[in-house]
């Protein structure tokens, strides 16, 4: 008697989980997902749940769930938070010759846990009028006494920066990672303060003369409605440094099936339609960002910037060496 | 046979119910401060070679400023809309409580705009005297200074709500009393209204600060280490985050000393005062001084909302590509709903609480509270993973019994619904209420109670026939204070909300992240716009008591 009184109380909560959909966390915001989800279930007919936070707090989230979590799917804005997420044993590996294809082996998790799905260049930004092109090479020379008080780049706490040291980390090892922390302090024309856009903003405004941001943040403000930043975007360039050696510093954003996922397949569907050719021509259009497979047609704003060599380093090392990364910024004192 | 320990023979059994209650809410405090009996965590010595000492500085210079901007501008400002009259006071009595339905974040976000380099201002003074960069001096908005300033402007209004219900409720007689004395205004303030008002005033400081050290997104913005971005970057940054609740548990000791301390100077005196005899009138000022008195508060209401209130307005309607479509109904119902619900369980929580307290005073108990309160000095990402482990805990048990028995999965039943999210709120705003409540409480002499005993009240007569009529004020602010608070709410609502499920706060910090500022406009300004019903609703409840 009492258990058939459970089922029945309990029938509406699983009937929940019948329909066709796949739930998804994403560190990535809601309005740079949202369109590519929805255009997902048009096609499919799949349901597409999301919750977005911020990727570290949804991992704890999944952890403390633990089996009993809803999620299939977790999605973040760079490599270090999924080999995190593998680290703490949260996602699966999985089988699909359509990612295997399409994805570049150095964008994609050793074990196939992870995946990319666009990619986020971090170049340098210079004033155009004050710099020029031929004074510019590498990261690694931004740390020169030459460069004293002209360099622009935001808090040490940004997962970007901290990828960029780690990739350093990786290349040339701690002490030299150290080293150019150092110097690039050095050469600070101010304290870290803002996100990129106020970096790029301050090349433009004179307050220093070399910047390194990301190149999704200069796109959308080359489409802003604000004119003083529109007009910033004028006196700026983008340099591509490190392209005879080891190329310019990306990170992705990707995604990995979680481990005790309901809707495996259909996450999986999930991730090949994130991969085909309109998908990745959207990341480009809508938020500049480079699409992770080859052969895409490229944005006309993205082809005006130039084309460049991109680090080929295995993301995963990002996240393994990120802890170090940290130490040696804290060490560099810069903030 | 044993006997039972002192404390415990004390208790009476109503308390032990509402001490289970107060357990459960402390479980994410505890979980937080029991990180200090887990060993030293591997990232200490890096910490104390390096940045720890920044952290530290920086929280308590903040801690200061804060504590002087609030102090300053929230008491003066009170004490002349409460006593005096002058042009506008009518206006401003509930114009400067405005601020308040301004994040923290927003304002610092607003005022960098305003002037930052490439802002207007700087613009404007670069080319009329056609100078460049760095020839000319402007204060850096982004820095400590300007961190203080920012939180001073938007966390006052805890000060003014409180301190100007004690200056008005203050009896005439005791003015009188100064004048016959020969006491001048200035001392008549000093010895007479401040003395009184400080229960009041210290809870509002202490509720502002407890605000400014959970802070992340003002501090995190202008680029100043203090503990709050410290945890975050020793939890994400270096990956440990056994450190990052150690240092959570630090940051709780220092809200710990601000209360205890708190605590030991009210015991050396005791204010609540016969009532009953007439409140203060209101004086009328010189001219010239009424004329500064409302310039000051102008400038006051200017500086913390007016001014960012219309550069958003600004980017709203010229700047932003978002407008207010279908989708801002739905996130304006979701965010109602949430801060209305929470609302009303945290006030009837603390009032349940400090009720008890006052009837059946007992250490163990009044120790429970005190610790619950503190959730409001942790920042929210901290509580809500303090929450989910008990949560997750039970309905893991409760569908591992359900799966043994029927075959049926359960699924989250608390942790994966808006119940989590609500609980998470009230652990983080208790205090808040608690200490308006509290600071209503003690106004109500003693001697009532005893009044009403004599009379054959029961204490459930007592409460609902007396106390509560006296205590609506109070229970009001309260209930203001949270609604507003939970409006604003970011951190634990974007790590605990359900599948779907949007507020405004989560929108416009997503295109702010974004470093969309101006796409973000229209979400911020509806959640100013909320939280001026209830500071309206207030003010016109409170004007025509006095009437």
């Amino acid at each position: 008697m009492l258990r058939s009184l459970i089922s029945i109380l309990l029938l509406g909560a699983s009937c929940l989980t019948v329909a066709s959909e796949v739930n998804i966390y994403s560190a990535r915001n809601e309005q740079l997902i949202k369109p590519l989800l929805d255009q997902f279930t048009q096609e499919t007919g799949i349901k597409v749940n999301l919750v977005t936070g911020k990727a570290d707090a949804l991992l704890s989230r999944l952890q403390s769930e633990g089996d009993l979590s809803p999620a299939d799917l977790l999605i973040t804005t760079d490599a270090g938070r999924l080999h995190r997420a593998k680290e703490a044993g949260v996602l699966q590996s999985i089988d699909s010759p359509v990612l295997e294809a399409k994805i570049p082996a150095h964008y994609q998790d050793t074990d196939n846990q992870w995946f990319g799905l666009s990619l986020r260049a971090r170049p340098i930004f210079y004033n155009k009028e004050t710099v020029k092109p031929e004074q510019l090479s590498t990261y690694e020379a931004l740390a020169g006494s030459e460069f004293k008080g002209e360099i622009c780049i935001r808090s040490s706490e940004n997962i970007y920066n901290q990828s960029l040291v780690a990739s350093m980390i990786a290349a040339d090892g701690k002490e030299s990672a150290l080293d150019f922390a150092k110097g690039l302090v050095k050469n600070f024309a101010q304290p870290p303060k803002g996100g990129d856009r106020d970096q790029i903003s301050a090349v433009a405004n004179g307050v220093c003369d070399i910047a390194i941001a990301n190149t999704y943040y200069f796109g959308g403000m080359t489409q802003s409605k604000n004119t003083a930043e529109k007009a910033a975007t004028e006196k700026v360039a983008i340099f591509w440094p490190n392209q005879e050696g080891r190329g310019v510093h990306v990170n992705i954003s990707g995604a990995g099936v979680i481990k005790t996922a309901k809707n495996k397949d259909n996450a999986i569907k999930l991730l090949e339609f994130l991969v085909n050719s309109d998908s990745q021509a959207w990341y480009a259009n809508v938020n500049f960002e480079y699409p992770v497979v080859e052969g895409v047609k490229a944005n006309e704003t993205l082809l005006s910037w130039g084309t460049f060599k991109a680090d080929t380093i295995n993301l995963s090392r990002l996240g393994e060496l990120n802890r170090q990364a940290v130490e040696i910024m804290d060490k560099a004192g810069w903030r | 046979m044993k006997a039972t320990p002192r404390w415990l023979h004390r208790m009476p059994w109503h308390l032990w119910p509402l001490l289970l209650i107060v357990a459960v809410l402390l479980t994410p405090i505890v979980s937080v401060l029991s990180s200090f009996f887990q060993g030293p965590a591997p990232s200490w010595p890096h910490l104390v070679d390096t940045v720890l000492w920044e952290y530290t500085l920086n929280s308590i210079y903040l801690v200061l400023g804060v504590g002087f901007g609030v102090l300053v501008l929230g008491v003066s400002s009170a004490w002349f809309v409460a006593r005096y009259e002058f042009f506008g006071r009518r206006q401003f009595e509930w114009l400067l409580l405005l601020p308040l339905s301004m994040p923290a974040y927003i304002i610092a976000y607003t005022y960098t705009g305003i002037l930052d380099f490439s802002g207007p201002v700087q613009s404007f003074i670069r080319k009329t005297f056609s100078v460049g960069y760095g020839d000319y001096y402007f204060p850096e908005i982004r820095s400590i200074g300007g961190a203080i300033v920012m939180m001073s402007l938007v966390l006052y209004p805890y000060v003014y709500l409180l301190a100007r219900t004690s200056f008005k409720n203050q009896s005439q007689s005791l003015a009188d009393a100064g004048k016959t004395l020969g006491l001048s205004p200035l001392q008549s303030f000093c010895r007479i209204a401040l003395p009184i008002a400080r229960p009041a005033i210290i809870a509002g400081t202490i509720l502002a600060l407890m605000e400014t050290l959970a802070d992340y997104g003002t501090v995190q913005y202008f680029g100043v280490n203090v503990f709050s971005t410290g945890i975050f970057r020793t939890w994400f940054g270096l990956d440990d985050a056994l450190a990052a609740r150690q240092l959570a548990s630090v940051l709780l000791m220092m809200v710990f000393a601000l209360l205890l301390l708190e605590k030991l100077a009210r015991s050396k005196a005791s204010y609540s005062l016969p009532s009953g005899s007439m409140s203060s009138k209101r004086r009328s000022l010189k001219p010239v001084y009424a004329c500064v008195v409302s310039l000051c508060c102008g400038l006051l209401f200017l500086f913390g909302f007016l001014l960012p209130f219309t550069q958003l307005l600004y980017w709203s309607l010229f700047e932003s590509t978002k407008g207010f479509d279908q989708e801002y109904w739905h996130l304006l119902s979701n965010s109602l709903k949430l801060a209305g619900i929470t609302s009303l369980l945290t006030v009837l929580l603390a009032l349940l609480l400090s009720y008890s307290q006052r009837l059946w005073p007992s250490k163990l108990f009044n120790g429970a509270v005190f610790t619950a309160g503190l959730g409001y000095a942790i920042p929210g990402t901290i509580i809500a993973v303090g929450v989910m482990a008990p949560f997750s805990w039970l309905d893991h048990s409760i569908h591992d019994f359900f799966e043994k028995h029927s075959e049926i999965s359960t699924g989250l039943i608390f942790s994966g619904t808006l119940f989590i999210l609500i609980f998470a709120y009230i652990v983080r705003f208790l205090a808040v209420a608690l200490g308006n409540i509290k600071s209503g409480l003690l106004n109500i002499h003693q001697s009532i109670d005893d009044a009403a005993k004599s009379l054959g009240l029961t204490p459930w007569q007592s409460i609902v026939r007396i106390h509560l009529p006296l205590l609506r004020p109070s229970l009001i602010s309260a209930a203001l204070l949270v609604f507003v608070d939970t409006l604003k709410e970011l951190p634990a609502t974007l790590v605990l909300r359900p599948f779907n499920f949007n507020t405004l706060a989560v929108k416009s910090f997503e295109l702010a992240n974004d470093e969309q500022l101006a796409n973000a406009a229209p979400s911020v300004i509806t959640i100013v716009l909320i939280g001026l019903i209830p500071v309206i609703l207030l003010n016109f409840y409170m004007q025509r008591s006095q009437n």
